[in-house]
């Protein structure tokens, strides 16, 4: 018996405000001249904070990314984690094949790492994303975990002792850098008339499919860009904590990252870059409550759902239909 | 005449053991605008969603512009000239009103991905042009003043006709109307009958309309077909439906005929 | 692999699917009443191995040690003790969630999972180290030529099977079944129908998390300890056996366990594919969903548009 089933609902976004941001090239030339100033200062900043501002640099990155595919898009994704593996572990195998020219080929290192990424995503973005919400969440985890798995086995990137040795390349001009430009990118995406697709696809994919919006290939390539992003910070991160293990990379990673999106109120760029900053530098304040860490964890996401589904920063526009 | 603009050619659709659609055939010319009309449950709805590509029909076939329709997705028929609207309201809830009609506008729109990363001078005059198109269809129709309002805060009626904008910004050759006079008082299905015709003579389009009120109905349409239980039980024009004695009894009961 | 060998890993494959196939019973019955994951499922089977951990020794005063009749009493109370958490969670966490969209419940519910497993793991309460299962039943081994048989591999089968019948039982045969597959179709026109809607819900999860109770324990009796995030890759494997078999279908779920626990085992035995053996698992899930996604016993239900 068909079920009827009304226009499917998923957790209402803020209102999508949509300017053309047309200054928006100048706003990322001005946030990568200012990451590469403090960089050129850091040698005076202390080891311990310089240490946490890039772990919030990577945080915004993964997070910004994973928004484009589970805030803005509405695709349920829980193996982010798994591509910012894949993204590490390239960048880094390639860093060590590379000796002495690593450093000055960081940056292809980054960008080769982001492209693997992307590719990996494609390979279960186009099979997974025709599934349904919950299907698409379990998949997606699979893969995380699939992905973890073949890393644990893989002799090239250390197998189940971990990769060591990476040399310290990430520092703050390259991590903001790359924040702005994750920022920027997505941001640009998503404020255009093509980008008003992925929107449209969160919505209701029928009706998008009606007006000439095609939802599967709207989804993969939210899917394919949050996975390319999402390697480049494990490129970033791989070559500043200088170690991979597969376990950094469980799905665990996945439910933070996602816990930042759903905290910033998915789809709110900037809701989202707070989040991301909050749940980095928190846990490191906290630091004599490590224990207490996953319980607060899991309290505030029970919390956020039953009270703040928009989003610890979410205003009520005015969502509701009149009729 | 040439061909017709849409074929529907013995379709038929079941769902498990149920048939809902059974052996339907029917053609619309362009520039036509016809009605599909029948009791509730008869497969109206069904037979929209068949034409737009949402369902596949279990066997028959369905050609528009001369091309077989069978598994293609309805985003590509909507770009072959299919646009519709929906029993049940089915706007942008987070996008507004102007925004609603850009997503539309993105099936005509030749800047994607790398273009709107780039922003480059070819990029923002698209922009520019797609913003004054929008703007100019949401005149037509009066809803211009609230482009930057939230779709879902409209009232319904403004609604309704919102949806029907979104359609015709796919620049359709054939529209289909589910339902557009649900829930509208008499005055604003007078506005609605008139909103129709206007289109259809503006925009030069084939409407295929599925509607309850027979005032409608009958005031617009120039050929009407009637399903009953998934099968046409009679085609023609409104004053020969009327006296149709099986239109009738389908609608009330034997006993009235 | 000769002959012998190939049954031994086939008995062990139907012992650990039996056991997957009573957690997939739980993940299908929620889902089909409710369509959502409960992701705090798995834990469930944590929290029933931990309950028999502190029951055991009380019965055992009463009963002496490695009595039938004692670990059927734990195993009872246990289950009891589970059912009522689980409903308790239900109340707690998802009732209030119940017109909200899907994706939020599966949210919270990931986040109830981690909150148990977590509480657990602090030394207030369980503590993370493993800790030693307590012999239940006397352990015997019986010998076909190359083939060895524990009585746990034979006690594990057929208590599932047990299970199974009185579950179909329930689910087919009683006003209550009917009243659990009325809400699984059409919530809405169950509760026109008089159904009392919410205490269905709550006794399907009291059911499942009996269920799942019962197969943290048998999983215990062959596993080396127990652990607060125990659960976690047991249930991850019953909830993809679930979706397998079809996700909202009883029997699918039984299918769907015994073939993963199958295959997991054959592939365990196997020397190049063993260290993949965690992902075998989610690769016949993700070639089920490509291939046939409604699952293998499952219909497809079409969206009404």
């Amino acid at each position: 018996m068909p079920d009827p089933l009304p226009p499917v609902e998923k957790p209402a976004p803020v209102a999508a405000g949509f300017s053309l941001l047309t200054g928006a090239k100048r706003w990322l030339v001005v946030g990568i001249a200012l990451a590469l100033l403090a960089s050129y200062f850091s040698g005076t900043f202390n080891r311990y904070y310089l240490g946490i501002g890039i772990d919030v640099g990577i945080a915004i990155i993964l997070a910004v990314s994973l928004n484009l595919i589970n805030g803005h898009t509405g695709q349920f994704s829980l193996g982010h984690a798994g591509f910012m593996a894949v993204g590490g572990y390239f960048a880094a195998w390639l860093s060590l094949q590379m000796g002495v020219n690593a450093k000055v080929m960081f940056p292809l290192s980054l960008l080769a790492g982001g492209l693997f990424a992307a590719v990996v995503g494609l390979v279960v973005g186009v099979p997974s994303l025709r599934l349904r919400g919950d299907y698409l969440a379990i998949v997606t985890l699979g893969f995380g975990e699939i992905i973890r798995v073949i890393a644990q086995n893989t002799e090239a990137v250390g197998a189940a002792s971990g990769l060591k040795g990476i040399p310290k390349f990430t520092n703050l001009g390259w991590t903001f850098g790359l924040a702005a430009v994750t920022i920027y990118a997505i941001t640009a995406l998503v404020n255009s008339t093509y980008g008003r697709g992925f929107l449209a696809v969160h919505d209701d994919e029928i009706a998008a499919e009606s007006s000439g919006i095609g939802t599967t290939r709207y989804k993969v390539t939210a899917f394919v860009t949050g996975a390319f992003f999402a390697g480049i910070a494990g490129g970033l991160y791989a070559h500043h904590k200088q170690f991979l293990a597969p376990t950094g990379f469980d799905w665990l990673k996945s439910v933070e990252i996602v816990v930042m999106v759903i905290l910033g109120g998915m789809g709110r760029t900037v809701g989202v870059i707070a989040a991301a900053i909050l749940l980095t530098v928190m846990p490191e304040l906290l630091r004599d409550f490590a224990e207490y860490r996953m319980i607060v964890y899991a309290l505030l996401i029970i919390f956020l759902m039953l009270v703040r589904p928009g989003g610890l920063f979410s205003i009520n526009f005015k969502r509701r239909s009149a009729a | 005449m040439s061909t017709p603009l849409l074929e529907l050619d013995k379709v038929t659709i079941k769902f498990g053991g149920l048939t809902a659609v059974c052996d339907f055939t029917m053609n619309i010319r362009e520039g036509e605008l016809v009605g599909l009309i029948g009791p509730n449950g008869a497969g109206k709805t069904t037979a929209f969603n068949m034409i737009t590509g949402v369902y596949q029909p279990t066997s028959g076939s369905i050609c528009f512009a001369g091309l077989c329709t069978a598994g293609v997705k309805p985003s590509k028929l909507a770009g072959r000239g299919i646009a519709r609207t929906f029993q049940n309201i089915r706007l942008f809830r987070s996008l507004s009103v102007i925004d609603n009609i850009r997503v539309a506008k993105q099936l005509h729109n030749r800047q994607g991905y790398l273009s709107s990363l780039w922003r480059g001078k070819a990029w923002k005059r698209s922009e520019a042009e797609i913003e004054k198109d929008a703007i100019e269809l949401l005149e037509i129709f009066d809803l211009a003043k609230v482009r930057d309002e939230m779709a879902t805060s409209l009232p319904y009626g403004d609604q309704r006709r919102l949806e029907i904008v979104r359609a015709l910004a796919t620049r359709p050759k054939l529209l289909l109307l589910d339902e557009p006079a649900a829930g509208m008082n008499p005055s604003e299905k007078d506005d609605l009958m008139r909103l129709i015709r206007s289109i259809k003579e503006r925009f030069g389009l084939a409407v295929l309309l599925v509607e309850h009120d027979m005032k409608v109905v009958m005031g617009i349409c120039e050929r009407i077909a009637v399903l009953e239980y998934g099968r046409k039980i009679a085609e023609g024009t409104p004053k020969e439906i009327q006296c149709d004695p099986k239109v009738i009894e389908a609608y009330l009961g034997a006993a009235a005929v | 692999m000769d002959f012998q060998q190939t049954i031994q890993q086939l008995i062990n494959g139907l012992g650990l699917g039996s056991i997957y196939a009573l957690i997939a019973l739980g993940y299908t019955m929620v889902y089909g009443v409710l369509r959502f994951i409960n992701f705090a499922h798995s834990d469930v089977l944590m929290l029933g191995a931990f309950s028999a951990l502190y029951i055991a020794p009380k019965v055992e005063k009463v009963l002496g040690p490695q009595s039938v009749t004692g670990a059927i009493l734990v195993i009872v109370f246990s289950a009891a003790v589970c059912a009522c958490l689980g409903m308790l969670i239900e109340f707690l966490a998802y009732r209030p969630l119940r017109n909200r969209p899907k994706l939020t419940v599966l949210i919270t519910a990931i986040g109830v999972s981690l909150f148990i497993e977590f509480t657990c793991q602090n030394d207030a309460i369980f503590g993370s180290a493993t800790r030693a299962f307590p012999k239940l039943l006397p352990e015997q081994q019986f010998h076909l030529g190359k083939i060895v048989l524990g009585s746990n591999d034979i006690i594990v089968p057929v208590v599932t099977a047990l299970l199974l019948v009185g579950m179909w039982f329930i689910v087919q045969k009683t006003r209550i079944g009917t009243a659990m597959r009325a809400v699984s179709f059409n919530q809405q026109a169950a509760s026109l129908m008089g159904v009392p809607v919410n205490r269905i819900i709550s006794f399907t999860f009291g059911l499942g998390s009996a269920l799942a109770a019962v197969a943290g324990i048998l999983y215990s009796m062959k596993a080396p300890g127990i652990e607060p995030l125990m659960g976690v890759q047991p249930g991850l494997r019953a909830f993809i056996a679930a979706v397998v078999g079809g996700i909202g279908n009883l029997p699918g779920a039984v299918l769907g366990g015994l073939l993963i626990g199958v295959l997991e085992t054959f592939a365990g035995g196997i020397p190049g594919l063993s260290n993949y053996r965690d992902a075998i698992a989610f690769g016949i899930l993700i070639l089920i969903l490509l291939f046939k996604p409604a699952g293998l016993l499952g219909r497809a239900t079409i969206e009404k548009v």
